[in-house]
C-alpha cells in the first residue's frame, strides 16, 4: 500500500519536474497539505472519507496554484530553492498551529485506506495523467520543458501552463497524502518534510525523468529496497541505508537518464501503434 | 495596405542602442527582407515585433492595434509567427507533435476535456492532426511525421520550424535566417517554399545573409547598420545604394589609407 502511495507521489512529481521541466523540492509539502486537510475535515467535521480525500487534494492544488504564481517565474535552481523555502514555511506552520496539533501531530485517524482503495487511486491517477499527457495540455507541458521561448512563440502562455502543471501535481500529491493519513492513522509535520520531498525526487530520477512508467518503477524499487535489505540479514539490515545510497550513486554514474528513459511500456504502445497511426494518416494525406 | 507599422523603434541594452529609432512598414502580402552586417540589430527587431522584448521607445501597430506591450503568446494569437536563427524545435517530440503544438493558440482543450475526452475533444484532436499532416505535406515532411524532431537532418529541421510557424495560422511570418547552413540545392527548395507561403496570402519578413535568396524573392529590402535604417526600397535600388555598399564592403578611401 505504501508502494501505491509512493507511486502516486512519484508520478505527480514527474508531471512537474519530468514532463514540464520545473524542478520542485517541496513536493512532500503538498502531500502534507492533503493529509492534514483530509484528516481535519474527517475528524472535526465528520466528512466521509472520499469527500475528505477530494477536499484535501483540492486544497493541495489550491496551494500549488498560490505558490506557483510567484515562484514559477523563476527558472531551474532558483525555482528549486524557492519551493524548498515554501516547504519549510509550511512545515513550520503545521508545527505551530493549534488545530494541526503542533509537533504532536494528529492522532486517532480511522484506518480506512486499504489495498483496493490505493489500487483504484493509482489506476485513476495514472489513467487521467496519461490522458492529460496525450492531449493539447500535456504536449504544451513538454513543449515548455523542451524550449520555453519557442513554446511562447507557439502561443503557449508558459506561466499559466507551468502553474497548471504545478496545481495538477499538487492535487495528486494531496490524494497521496490523504491515503497516507488514513493508512498510518497518525501524522506529524516531519512526515512531509524536506527528506520526503527528496525521496520522491530520487524515485523520479531513478526511474527516468519524464516517463510515467519510470516513475512507477522508481517508486516501487525505492519503497521495497530498504525493507528488503532489512529482512536479508542483521548485518545488511544495519547498513541498509548505505546500500540505498550506493544504489543511487551507482545509478547516476551508470545510467544517469534513469532506468526507463526511452524504453517503457508507454513507449512500446506509442511507438508501435503511434507509427502505424501516423503512417495511415500520412498515406491518407498523400493521396 | 499596411499590415504592420513600427515607428521610432529604439531598444537600449545597458548603454548600447541595438536599435536606434527605426521605422518599419510591412505591407500586406509582400516579401520584405531585412539585411545588414552582423550585430546590425536585425534579430533585435524581430524580438521586438514578436514581444520577446518590449521596446525602450516607439510603437508597433499590427492590424491597427498597439502590440508593443503584449506577451509573445498574445502576439502569436493575433497572427504573427516566427522561426529562430538557432533552431529551437521541441527536440524530444515527434515531427507531427511539433506541428500540433503550433496549433495550440487555435485550439482550446483544457484539463477536464483531456481527461474525459468527450466528442468535442476527439473532434478537435482529429482536426488538429489532419491539419498538421496537411502542413507537413506542404513543406514536404509528411514522411518523417513519426520521427523525433532532433533526429532530422539540418535542412529538414529548418523546414519543420517553418511548418510549426505556419501551424499557428499567421498573417505575418518572420523567418530568421532560414537559409543559414544550407547547401545551394536546399536553398533553392527554400526559395520555392517561401514563394509558396507568400502565394497562400501570407506576408513574409525575412532576415537573410544569402544575397541570391534575398535578391531573388524580395519585393522590398530594408537595410540596417549599427541599429539604424540606412536603406529601404526595391532590390535594384538597394543593391546600388552607396550607403549599403559602404556598410557591407567598407569605405574605399579608408581601405586605401590602411593599405599604405
Amino acid at each position: 500500500m505504501v508502494i501505491g502511495i509512493n507511486i502516486i507521489l512519484a508520478v505527480s512529481l514527474n508531471l512537474v519536474s519530468g514532463f514540464t521541466g520545473q524542478l520542485s523540492l517541496g513536493h512532500a509539502t503538498f502531500m502534507g497539505i492533503g493529509a492534514y486537510t483530509a484528516t481535519l475535515f474527517a475528524l472535526k467535521l465528520h466528512v466521509p472519507f472520499l469527500v475528505a480525500l477530494i477536499i484535501g487534494a483540492a486544497t493541495a492544488a489550491f496551494f500549488g496554484f498560490i505558490i506557483g504564481v510567484p515562484t514559477l517565474r523563476l527558472k531551474g535552481d532558483y525555482l528549486a530553492i524557492a519551493t524548498l523555502g515554501f516547504g519549510e514555511i509550511m512545515r513550520n506552520i503545521l508545527l505551530n498551529l493549534k488545530i494541526t496539533g503542533g509537533p504532536m501531530g494528529l492522532r486517532g485517524i480511522p484506518k480506512i485506506t486499504n489495498i483496493y482503495i490505493v489500487a483504484a487511486a493509482v489506476i485513476l491517477v495514472i489513467f487521467s495523467l496519461n490522458r492529460i499527457m496525450n492531449s493539447r495540455v500535456g504536449k504544451s507541458f513538454i513543449a515548455i520543458r523542451e524550449d520555453e521561448l519557442a513554446a511562447e512563440a507557439m502561443g503557449i502562455n508558459t506561466t499559466n501552463f507551468k502553474i497548471l502543471a504545478f496545481a495538477i501535481g499538487a492535487f495528486y500529491a494531496g490524494i497521496a497524502g490523504g491515503l497516507f493519513a488514513f493508512l498510518f492513522r497518525y501524522i506529524n509535520p516531519n512526515n512531509f518534510g524536506f527528506m520526503k520531498s527528496i525521496e520522491i525526487l530520487c524515485m523520479v530520477v531513478l526511474g527516468g525523468m519524464g516517463n510515467t512508467s519510470g516513475a512507477v518503477l522508481g517508486a516501487t524499487i525505492l519503497t521495497i529496497l530498504p525493507e528488503f535489505l532489512r529482512s536479508v540479514s542483521p548485518v545488511i539490515s544495519q547498513y541498509r541505508m548505505v546500500f540505498y545510497g550506493i544504489l543511487l550513486v551507482v545509478m547516476m554514474i551508470v545510467r544517469p537518464q534513469g532506468l526507463l528513459s526511452d524504453t517503457s511500456f508507454d513507449f512500446l504502445k506509442s511507438s508501435v501503434f503511434g507509427k502505424i497511426k501516423v503512417k495511415k494518416i500520412a498515406e491518407k494525406g498523400g493521396q | 495596405m499596411t499590415l504592420l507599422e513600427g515607428k521610432d523603434l529604439t531598444m537600449v541594452f545597458g548603454g548600447l542602442a541595438a536599435l536606434d529609432s527605426v521605422d518599419i512598414n510591412i505591407n500586406k502580402g509582400e516579401i520584405l527582407s531585412l539585411i545588414g552586417p552582423n550585430g546590425a540589430g536585425k534579430t533585435t527587431l524581430f524580438n521586438l515585433l514578436t514581444g520577446v522584448y518590449s521596446p525602450t521607445r516607439g510603437s508597433i501597430c499590427f492590424k491597427q492595434r498597439e502590440i508593443k506591450n503584449l506577451k509573445p503568446y498574445d502576439i502569436t494569437k493575433m497572427g504573427i509567427a516566427r522561426t529562430f536563427q538557432n533552431i529551437r524545435l521541441f527536440g524530444e517530440m515527434s515531427v507531427l507533435d511539433n506541428v500540433i503544438i503550433g496549433q495550440h493558440c487555435r485550439t482550446n482543450t483544457g484539463v477536464f476535456g483531456a481527461i474525459f475526452r468527450g466528442p468535442a475533444t476527439r473532434k478537435e484532436e482529429k482536426k488538429v492532426r489532419d491539419r498538421a499532416m496537411d502542413i507537413l505535406n506542404f513543406v514536404g515532411l509528411a514522411g518523417e511525421a513519426g520521427e523525433k524532431a532532433k533526429n532530422l537532418p539540418y535542412g529538414k529541421q529548418r523546414r519543420l520550424e517553418m511548418a510549426r510557424a505556419l501551424a499557428t495560422d499567421p498573417d505575418l511570418i518572420l523567418l530568421d535566417e532560414p537559409a543559414a547552413g544550407m547547401n545551394p540545392q536546399e536553398t533553392n527548395e527554400l526559395i520555392n517554399l517561401i514563394d509558396k507561403i507568400n502565394d497562400m496570402g501570407k506576408t513574409v519578413l525575412l532576415i537573410e545573409h544569402d544575397m541570391k535568396l534575398v535578391m531573388g524573392i524580395s519585393q522590398r529590402i530594408m537595410v540596417l547598420d549599427y541599429g539604424k535604417k540606412i536603406a529601404d526600397g526595391p532590390p535594384e535600388k538597394v543593391r546600388n545604394d552607396e550607403k549599403v555598399i559602404k556598410a557591407y564592403l567598407g569605405d574605399r578611401a579608408g581601405k586605401e589609407v590602411r593599405a599604405c
